[in-house]
């Protein structure tokens, strides 16, 4: 395989994407009702994001104290919720999630 | 000089607010040096993909892709797919970018990552409650908030290109990186990021069908699911707040 035009062909791909909406964003003016939805793309961006990487494990759901993740993400959940502090839910959570993983495994 | 002072403060701060997902981001690049050059790319081409392409879903495909003899026009329209989602995260910082010039649209662009776009579009939301309290201080502030964007999405390619390298020098001597749990670091810090939006049912509703989504469409190709997910959360939230909005009138 062409190693040099892969890499190109990649980084047009991407590039293009992550540029088109910058580049003509002078040209484009939202209407509101679409600035209205666009409020929900952080959080359920991250959501679809995250929920698979908790509690999918090789494909298969796996919900109970054998997974150190979700364990994890429990507290993180109590942590954010009760204190709103990013840090602090990162610290617990990690800390939870490998204090649990060396007590199952 | 203050205006200098105030622009490294938000690059720093923004360098900062990413570190977490960084940690989450090593056993990747690790993992991705590792991979594609016993998939038979060659260390030049495996670094130059880190460098120039700099999206690591793609090129975890791609280096995939390559072991099965697939032809590049293949892998860079699977590249395009994959990177569909970056499309919803342009249109919603596209408020904040606007008035920026040619010279920094490029580069943020280039560098727009899932992790920048977390840290970076909270940044700018704060930027919104900074405005209703309005003080001078705040607003003065908040023209500078792509040198936070700079600062969080160039720590990203940094460390991305630096897992790489050593992904390929140390190829197989590294031991699987991803059983290490350290990408769970990635997981907590969007928990972290996800539950302080959660302030009313709409925004409940959309998290809790775009979560349910994400289970559904797990095993679509090419990061399809996500998209999807994304959409369907979207309008959930939105159908929500538009029934609660008539109950009320």
């Amino acid at each position: 395989m062409n190693e040099g035009l892969l890499i190109l062909s990649m980084a047009i791909a991407t590039f293009s994407i992550r540029y088109l909406m910058f580049g003509a964003s002078n040209r484009i003016t939202l209407s509101p009702n679409l600035l209205k939805a666009l409020r929900y793309v952080p959080p359920v961006v991250l959501t679809a994001i995250v929920v698979p990487e908790v509690l999918l494990s090789k494909g298969s759901l796996s919900i109970g104290p054998t997974n150190a993740r979700l364990i994890g993400a429990i507290a993180a959940i109590t942590i954010s919720y009760s204190t709103r502090n990013l840090l602090l839910t990162i610290l617990i959570g990690m800390a939870v999630f490998f204090g649990w993983q060396s007590l199952i495994t | 000089m203050r205006s200098i002072h105030s622009s490294t403060t938000e690059f720093l701060t923004g360098a900062r607010d990413i570190f977490p997902l960084i940690v989450g981001a090593v056993p990747f690049g690790l993992i991705f040096g590792t991979l594609a050059t016993s998939n038979g790319l060659s260390t030049k081409a495996t670094l130059a993909m880190s460098a120039f392409v700099f999206a690591g879903s793609s090129q975890f495909i791609a280096a995939g892709m390559a072991a099965t003899n697939a032809s590049w026009l293949l892998i860079a329209l699977t590249t395009f797919v994959v990177n569909l989602r970056h499309l919803l995260y342009a249109v919603s910082l596209l408020p904040y970018v606007k008035k920026l010039s040619q010279k920094w649209k490029i580069p943020l662009a280039f560098l727009l990552t899932d992790e920048a776009f977390a840290v970076t579009i909270r940044h700018y939301q704060l930027e919104q409650t900074d405005q209703q309290t309005a003080t001078t201080q705040a607003s003065n502030k908040s023209g500078l908030k792509h040198w936070y964007f700079l600062g969080a999405a160039l720590t990203m390619y940094t460390n991305w290109q630096l897992c790489t390298l050593i992904g390929v020098l140390l190829g197989q001597a590294i031991p699987d990186a991803t059983s290490w749990g350290l990408d769970f670091a990635m997981s907590v810090t969007f928990i972290g990021m996800i539950i302080p939006y959660i302030k009313n049912k709409p925004m409940l509703t959309s998290v809790i069908v775009a979560g349910t989504a994400s289970l559904l469409t797990a095993s679509l190709p090419h990061k399809l699911g996500l998209m999807i997910s994304a959409i369907v959360g979207i309008t959930a939230g939105v159908i929500t707040e538009g029934a609660i909005s008539q109950k009320k009138t």
